[in-house]
């Protein structure tokens, strides 16, 4: 029989799927332990998250957690830094450090019948690290010649300089790799005081995902992690979350001149919504509808209409406190006020002049929920969805509230959040490019710019 | 030792279309991975970059669905991408199970019926998202240039690896819609596809469906097989300056092509080498003496002959000079002196490991239906993931060593010093400046 082309197939109902269980255990140094069995393959992730991302580094020290995340690997015990590295190898284990705004989170995964080493060997590095100066010299070393070589690359250097236009001194206005001056002021001392004060089992969170029992795991958590003590509490601190950022930050529009650059990269954005607002199903959607996707908004607009990029994509940088909101493109030079203008417009249109039509509502729900489960394929995806619970306190029960949430938003509601988190007139335009080629047409579109050097 | 197995059911059509099939019913979701055995390779000089402008327009529509690839998709919950590289071009998307006829429509609409949907007005728009592309992953980025300038002197201007898939800027604008049509029907048939299905789908079924949706489409012819050979005469020495603060010299050499013998020693030495502190490159450069701030080692399998690339950024200060002898003097150690058994012995638990991690996604780029398909297109067989992890395991010290003295010849290769503009002085002595754009 041949194949009906008049219209494509329908799609049945979405399949049902047994979202993962999560098991709660806490050990007595008050270290949480959460277990999720995953049996496809004989793999165990363990993550380890500890309070104390970029936003904890305190002012002038900024990279601080990030080079004392750095120094874990480098040596514990009586195993040197070559000695770490040459252990990870033999249990074949992928290991990775994540610092982000508010948390930094360290990931194993081995095999699963080498889980107990693997185990202890992340215990070991992340709770009793040596923290030697000579090794300590050369990773800065290392850090200091990365940021200069990070000058050279556009979406870097968008990247720190939006954040320090929105946030301007708050704790969330820098990258974790922080800046040269507050690098070369850093000594091993910051370190271990950040690491003691910082990496203590209370405020920390291991999450075990993989081939094994709950029961299994737990023991293993409790094996590795349980002679973890917490130091005597120094002074309590502030989280950066709690911290409120500058109401009206960011330049209207900011260039960091690349002189005969081919391409400017464009950050257009401003600190919008937290991650745990009750809108955030809403938001979702709202950000899929505009530029979460392919079939978004802004990538339909600027690129499969206009050829301006090979891809504009808009987000929230989410983080406990306010997260900046932006639209994210590198677009052909000549193209570039063309593209700001239409990506502007795009923003303004969904607050009430173009709103959500039902067609992209439906759309962006199902983009977002029918293919929910695949984002719970592999043990490490599991694994760090639930140290993302852990992170914005969200229940246990999120998985399966999550597509009912996201199907349950309206028209009305992504007008409602579109109006009250997005503000064109508070959006920064930050581009990486050409100035003489773009300052003139871009002034008389935003007025006249602030311009920032890439080593600033 | 853990099992480390890829079952899976193949199945050809009357058309010549390879259908192969793996379950796994963990999740939902069905990965749908479509390959043509077409890449740059296939393209003649003058006429570059087309088989990658191809696949942008393999997303834009087809004859009975003309508005796009991704909505229906997206609308289905699907994930769904594409990449062209020098030998093949993939297609995939990871839909919920419900889906999967949706999906195999799609895919069988633009492998049969593409062209009528390409308008000149697509044409003209994609062509400037690949001209944005390159200029945004290449021109525009830090050492962004430098592979261009190696592989045009390994390879000679008519051969096919000569060119970078993205290929040259002045090709791409001077692409005509009316080389589509051919280009179409001589690689986008059958004939010359692969097709696999991993995931949550009963295996009768699946090739049931693909009977269904594909086996109306006619054969096509075959497409003529590639061959070409490369061979440098002696050591090349290029210099190339760039927008960059710190500068990286770069090794090249010819080496055992994909899964022929040698090519998975290569990949073993590429691990000794630059793979984690332990490595001697690392080591020694790195951790030790501190003459540069990374380095890197690997092989680039492919099909015609791969290379085998060394690559180390100055630390400041410290000259290329200098990191280019420390090089030579730890890899005449390993020609000389072959892998230590601790060395070894660290390979075989990561082998292990690596293709463990390869097994945990059904879709997307590496996951095990495109593992299958590669297999498949590039061996003839899917089974050859078994001969994969075999060569690996069979792979010694004294075998790592042997391929490592014939392939890298210190008289036989390319180096380019790549340096901040203005500062041709901190490249190798007897540099030659090179044009890339």
């Amino acid at each position: 029989m041949p194949v009906d082309r008049s219209g494509l197939p329908a799609v049945g109902g979405d399949p049902t799927f047994r979202l993962p269980e999560i098991v709660r255990h806490t050990l007595a140094n008050g270290l949480e332990i959460r277990t999720i069995e995953h049996h496809n393959v004989p793999i165990v992730t363990i993550v380890l998250q500890v309070e104390g991302g970029s936003g904890a580094d305190p002012a002038e020290r900024e990279g601080l957690a990030a080079i004392t995340a750095d120094m874990v690997d480098e040596g514990t015990g009586s195993l040197s830094a070559l000695d770490v590295s040459d252990a990870l190898a033999r249990i074949g284990a992928d290991y990775d450090v994540d610092v982000a705004a508010d948390v930094t989170t360290f990931g194993l995964t081995t095999l699963q019948r080498l889980a107990g080493r693997g185990a202890s060997l992340l215990a070991d590095l992340v709770t009793r690290p040596s923290l030697r100066d000579p090794d300590f010299q050369r990773v800065r070393q290392l850090r200091l010649d990365r940021l200069r070589q990070l000058k050279d690359l556009p979406p870097a250097v968008a990247e720190r300089t939006f954040l320090r236009l929105l946030y301007g001194s708050h704790p969330y206005g820098h990258l974790a790799i922080g800046s040269d001056t507050a690098l070369r002021a850093l000594s091993i001392e910051d370190v271990e005081t950040f690491h003691t004060r910082r990496f203590v089992p209370s405020q920390s969170t291991v999450v075990i995902a993989g081939d094994m029992t709950h029961q299994a795991m737990q023991s293993l958590a409790a094996e590795a992690f349980g002679s973890w003590a917490n130091a005597p509490l120094s002074e309590p601190w502030q989280r950066a979350s709690e911290l409120e950022p500058p109401a009206n930050g960011g330049a209207r529009l900011a260039i960091v001149p690349r002189d005969g650059a081919a391409q400017s990269e464009l950050r257009i954005g401003h600190l919008s919504a937290r991650r745990n607002t009750p809108d955030y199903p809403a938001l979702l959607v709202m950000n899929s509808v505009l530029g979460g996707q392919f079939v978004s908004r802004v990538n339909l607009k600027l690129r499969e209409e206009k050829g301006y990029t090979y891809g504009a994509r808009t987000g929230f940088d989410w983080r406990r406190g306010r997260a900046p909101f932006s639209l994210h493109a590198s677009v052909h030079t000549a193209a570039t006020t063309d593209a700001v203008r239409d990506a502007q417009a795009e923003l303004e249109g969904l607050r009430g002049a173009r709103p959500v039509t039902p067609n992209e509502l439906s759309l962006a729900k199902a983009a977002l929920t029918r293919g929910y489960p695949r984002n719970f394929e592999t043990a490490g995806q599991v694994a760090r969805s639930v140290a993302q619970l852990a992170l914005y306190g969200l229940p246990d029960t999120y998985f399966q509230e999550f597509v009912p949430k996201v199907n349950a938003v309206t028209a009305d509601e992504v007008t409602r959040v579109a109006s009250t988190y997005l503000d064109p007139n508070r959006l920064t335009t930050l581009v990486v490019g050409d100035h003489a080629a773009i300052a003139d047409s871009l002034s008389k579109l935003l007025g006249e710019p602030v311009l920032i050097s890439a080593e600033a | 030792m853990t099992a480390i197995d890829l079952p899976f059911t193949k199945h050809t059509l009357d058309n010549g279309l390879d259908v192969i099939v793996h379950e796994a019913r963990q999740v939902p979701i069905v990965a749908v991975n479509v390959w043509y055995h077409v890449g740059s390779k296939n393209e003649r000089p003058g006429r570059t970059g087309f088989a990658h402008l191809f696949e942008h327009l393999m997303f834009e529509g087809s004859e009975h669905h003309r508005t796009g690839y991704f909505p229906p998709l997206q609308q289905a919950g699907a994930l769904l991408n594409g990449s062209t590289n020098t030998d093949r071009t993939n297609y995939w998307e990871v839909v919920p199970t419900s889906a999967v006829d949706l999906a195999l429509w799609m895919e069988s609409d633009r492998m049969g019926y593409l062209l009528p949907a390409v308008t000149p007005e697509r044409f003209e728009t994609q062509r400037d998202v690949v001209l944005n592309e390159r200029r945004q992953n290449y021109e525009n980025r830090p050492y962004g240039m430098a592979l261009m300038a190696i592989t045009a002197t390994l390879y000679a201007p008519d051969h096919p690896y000569h060119w970078m898939t993205i290929g040259a800027a002045e090709d791409i604008k001077a692409m005509q819609l009316g080389e589509v049509q051919e280009f179409f029907r001589t690689y986008y048939h059958p004939a010359n596809a692969s097709l696999a299905m991993a995931g949550d789908i009963d295996t009768g079924r699946a090739i049931d469906l693909a009977n269904r949706y594909f086996g109306e489409l006619p054969a096509g012819p075959r497409a003529a097989l590639v061959t070409a050979d490369a061979a440098l005469r002696r050591e090349h020495r290029l210099l190339l300056e760039d927008r960059v603060e710190l500068p990286r010299v770069y090794v090249a050499w010819h080496s055992p092509a994909m899964y022929a013998e040698g090519d998975g020693e290569m990949d073993l030495l590429a691990d000794l080498l630059a793979n984690g502190k332990t490595s001697r490159l690392y080591r020694t450069l790195v951790y030790e003496r501190r003459m540069a701030v990374d380095v890197s080692a690997y092989q680039s399998s492919r099909e015609l002959g791969s290379f085998f690339l060394v690559a180390a950024t100055a630390a400041p200060d410290r000259s290329l000079t200098e990191i280019a002898a420390a090089i030579d003097a730890e890899l005449q150690k390993v020609v000389d002196d072959g892998p230590s058994a601790a060395e070894m012995e660290r390979a075989e638990a990561q082998i292990e490991a690596h293709f463990l991690y390869r097994l945990q996604t059904v879709g997307g780029f590496g996951g095990k239906s495109d593992q299958l398909n590669s297999y498949n297109v590039f061996c003839g067989d899917p089974a050859f993931f078994a001969r994969d992890v075999a060569r690996y395991r069979e792979a010694t010290a004294e075998t790592v060593r042997t391929v490592a003295a014939r392939v890298l010849r210190f008289d036989a290769r390319v180096i380019l010093s790549l340096v901040p503009h203005g500062q041709q002085a901190l490249a190798l002595a007897g540099s030659e400046p090179v044009a890339v754009s």
